[in-house]
């Protein structure tokens, strides 16, 4: 059997989370991997969740948020991107690749802009193998 | 703290859920997770009888938690918690699992929709066991409703919450009300003179004791939330004392200066001291400073000298007024496509091929050919062409269709019909005809003789191939039921523009922090069962702005605005959020870094005691600060890090 991802999704109530809902109420067949937690903005996001989700066995994060601009709480994404940014550059140094993190914006009316990110983020997570590298440091010491 | 003890439901929703996800399975397994005293599965979680279970099951097995795994928490999160406040459980004490949207719907893999379900489920336990009751806050509802747009809809709306006494600010940025709707001459399917069914309400607007009418007005600032907002919105300066100016008109008669007229869209003229119309509400007119001579050269003054009352008043400044309000209605309405980028349309370029807008106001008999369907240089024209679908329904410019067009094409084509000898060429893709009425309508035209073609216009161009095309427009196409080219020579092209988003609906977006569709009309809180709110609460939408609509629709939308916004002022107060942040002021370093963060400014620095403080009436509960702690201070209530832990624990089992 292939290696299916676990990919933790925070999504933001007011547009992403709304735009899953839509991919679902729509019927698009998207890949189950993602296992959606609702926020009520991204800017509600810690790093340190991300880093937990590592320790506690996910392949991949997904942070969804309101397009720049159109957050429900003004400009609570833009805070985020800059927590993303900052920690994007700690991912190396930490063994995580690049593409199992990502931050992108999906409004409520984008069904189809949740799936395509949501399959090609699966996809690529899927090409880097099962996360294991913190987890089996820790287990050996 | 008391021993928790919770109840897992797993909804079949019917077969939504059922048929993809093993209910029983994911039941059985949740059985396994700690807390869980019952776990059980139904048909129909949100019947009353999925309701009864829940509420028996509290009372008898005194659970404490309660976890509903069906459809999203948009769908039902207030049922299911409305169910337990009643069976005596705080609603807080309650966490959904989506395993409707996010997972039998986009799936149709049995094995990894079943194994998704029991993550999302352990999530939503493992959550709810930190999960601790909140309290509802009430806060008082100002009664008095901004309404910004002043067309058909903002006009019903007014109107609808006026009649019941409570105050409206209906704010236009025009110097009448009216909208689009008064630029119309007869409306579809029924005939009616536009005007002459609007100008009463506008009236009945101009007159009320309940709506102040702030014309020329722009709203540029809002503050605050649901229950009292604040609004500034600027005064233009009229140049013109409206305490004064009883409407005489002689300022206009005696000005000397003329400009296009807006209002017909440049095919007539207006003077430079103008009202746009003779119908206008309020009928005060404006200085149009860009062609008033005295604000040019400094000379002429000649409205100042006949107006008798004195009114006339060139050192008027814009205003800023304040206002206080519990609700907004948004009614700005749509702008018309222009088709100047449809090159082979020929518009701007041919003198006979107008805009849809454009030919209502040739057709109206106060219009720029006082009603005369001619060509410029005069003379009637012996044939029309009508291309539908300009704008709309074309990848290149708007994917949607404009709904109003073919319906507006027919009303055209028997006007033209009507008033002239001119055959009629109606160039469509489809016929949409789906109102009261409307497909009768249709009969009736087609009845009338007017020659449908079905097929998309190619080319309006001037080049004759022979004789009878000499002089005229040639309208190139497909007639794709007959499968072959046509070229059809006519006088006159009405193209049937689009209805598009107003070219500053993304600042007003932005204004009322309410958010646009793909296509950039504003977004309804749900397509279906929830059209005229927003996510903001507090702020509604009505007509156009929300999506290309006819007259009926947007007149039903506006009221159906005035009715929420009615609901609340008579309920009178309104619940604030009760999942927001809360600093422990042991823990608060006094850095600071949150009250920057704060778009709401809900979070002060208390000098005194060096350290932050949220007021919780302010704060939304985002949770940009929560995060952004370097002590670790602030806690986002329903969404502190626990819970949030255990949530990203049970994803992953």
């Amino acid at each position: 059997m292939s290696f299916e991802p676990k990919i933790v999704g925070f999504l933001c109530n007011w547009c992403s989370y709304r735009g899953a809902d839509l991919a679902g109420t729509a019927r698009m067949k998207c890949a189950p991997n993602v296992r959606i937690i609702r926020v009520m903005c991204s800017g509600r996001v810690e790093p340190a969740f991300i880093f937990q989700a590592f320790q506690l066995g996910a392949d991949g994060v997904l942070v969804l948020g309101c397009h720049p601009g159109d957050c429900h709480y003004a400009e609570g994404n833009y805070k985020t991107l800059r927590r993303m940014a900052l920690l994007e550059k700690m991912l190396p140094q930490l063994g995580i690749e690049a593409d199992r993190v990502r931050l992108d914006w999906v409004s409520a009316s984008e069904g189809d802009r949740f799936v395509s990110i949501v399959d090609d983020m699966t996809e690529k997570v899927r090409a880097l193998g099962t996360f294991t590298q913190n987890s089996e440091k820790e287990k050996h010491g | 703290m008391e021993e928790v003890k919770i109840g897992v439901y797993v909804c079949h929703c019917g077969l939504n859920i059922a048929d993809i996800v093993d209910v029983e399975e994911v039941s059985k397994y949740a059985t396994t997770l700690p807390a869980v005293v019952v776990s059980r599965n139904y048909k129909f979680m949100c019947s009353d009888p999925g309701q009864n279970m829940i509420k028996e099951d509290i009372k008898e097995l005194g659970l404490n938690r309660v976890v509903v795994a069906s459809c999203s928490p948009l769908m039902h999160e207030p049922t299911f918690r409305g169910a337990i406040q009643e069976a005596g459980v705080n609603p807080y004490l309650f966490e959904m699992a989506n395993i409707r949207e996010h997972c039998s719907w986009i799936t149709e893999d049995h094995k990894e929709a079943t194994e998704k379900a029991k993550a999302l489920v352990s999530a939503a336990i493992r959550r709810v066991y930190y999960h601790q009751p909140l309290e509802i806050k009430e806060v008082p509802v100002n009664p008095n409703t901004l309404i910004i747009g002043g067309g058909i809809a903002g006009i019903q709306a007014a109107l609808e919450i006026a009649d019941s006494e409570h105050k409206v600010y209906l704010v236009e940025r025009d110097p009448s009300i009216g909208g689009h709707m008064i630029q119309f001459d007869k409306t579809f399917p029924t005939l009616d003179c536009s005007a002459c069914i609007l100008t009463p309400k506008m009236t009945s607007v101009g007159m009320h004791p309940y709506i102040e009418l702030m014309t020329y007005s722009e709203v540029e600032e809002i503050s605050g939330f649901v229950g009292s907002f604040k609004a500034r919105i600027r005064k233009k300066a009229r140049y013109v004392d409206e305490d004064k100016c009883n409407g005489c008109g002689v300022c206009v008669t005696k000005c000397p200066w003329k400009a296009d007229s807006e209002f017909d869209l440049g095919l007539g003229e207006r003077k430079a001291i103008y009202t746009p119309f003779a119908q206008a509400v309020p009928n005060i007119p404006v200085i149009d400073t860009e062609h008033c001579a005295y604000f040019l050269k400094g000379k002429c003054r000649a409205c100042e000298k006949f107006c008798e009352l004195g009114a006339i008043d060139f050192e008027q400044v814009d205003q800023i007024v304040e206002v206080e309000v519990g609700n907004i209605i948004v009614t700005t309405g749509y702008d018309s496509f222009d088709p100047t980028p449809i090159t082979q349309y020929g518009y701007g370029k041919f003198d006979n091929v107008y805009t849809g807008l454009e030919f209502e106001r040739i057709c109206n008999a106060v219009g720029p050919t006082s009603g005369k369907i001619v060509l410029k240089d005069g003379s009637e024209p012996k044939s029309v062409a009508i291309l539908h679908c300009v704008g709309s329904r074309d990848e290149n410019y708007h994917e949607y269709c404009s709904r109003v067009c073919c319906m507006y094409a027919l009303k055209y084509s028997h006007l033209i019909k009507e008033r002239t000898d001119a055959e009629v060429y109606q160039m469509y893709i489809d016929m949409r005809c789906f109102g009261k009425g409307y497909e009768e309508f249709y009969k009736r035209l087609s009845e009338e003789g007017v020659n449908f073609i079905r097929g998309k216009a190619a080319e309006v161009t001037d080049r004759a191939i022979n004789e009878d095309e000499e002089g005229k427009l040639i309208v190139c196409g497909e007639d794709t039921l007959l499968c072959k080219t046509i070229r059809v020579p006519v006088d006159m092209v009405i193209l049937a523009t689009a209805l598009e988003p107003r070219s500053d609906a993304a600042e007003v977006a932005k204004l009322l922090t309410i958010t646009q569709s793909a296509d950039g009309f504003f977004l309804e809180r749900h397509p279906k069962l929830d059209p005229v709110a927003t996510m903001t609460e507090g702020v509604f939408i009505a007509g156009c702005c929300q999506g290309p609509k006819d007259i009926p629709d947007a007149v039903a939308q506006a009221s159906a605005a005035a009715t929420r916004v009615l609901a609340l002022i008579s309920k009178g107060r309104v619940e604030l959020e009760a999942a927001t942040a809360v600093i422990d002021e042991e823990k608060c370093s006094g850095c600071r870094i949150c009250n920057l963060l704060c778009p709401y400014s809900a979070i002060s620095f208390i000098v005194d005691e060096k350290v932050s403080r949220i007021n919780e009436v302010l704060c939304k509960g985002c949770g940009t600060c929560v995060a952004a702690c370097p002590s670790v201070a602030i806690t986002h209530k329903q969404f502190t890090t626990e819970e949030i832990t255990a949530e990203i624990e049970g994803v992953l089992v």
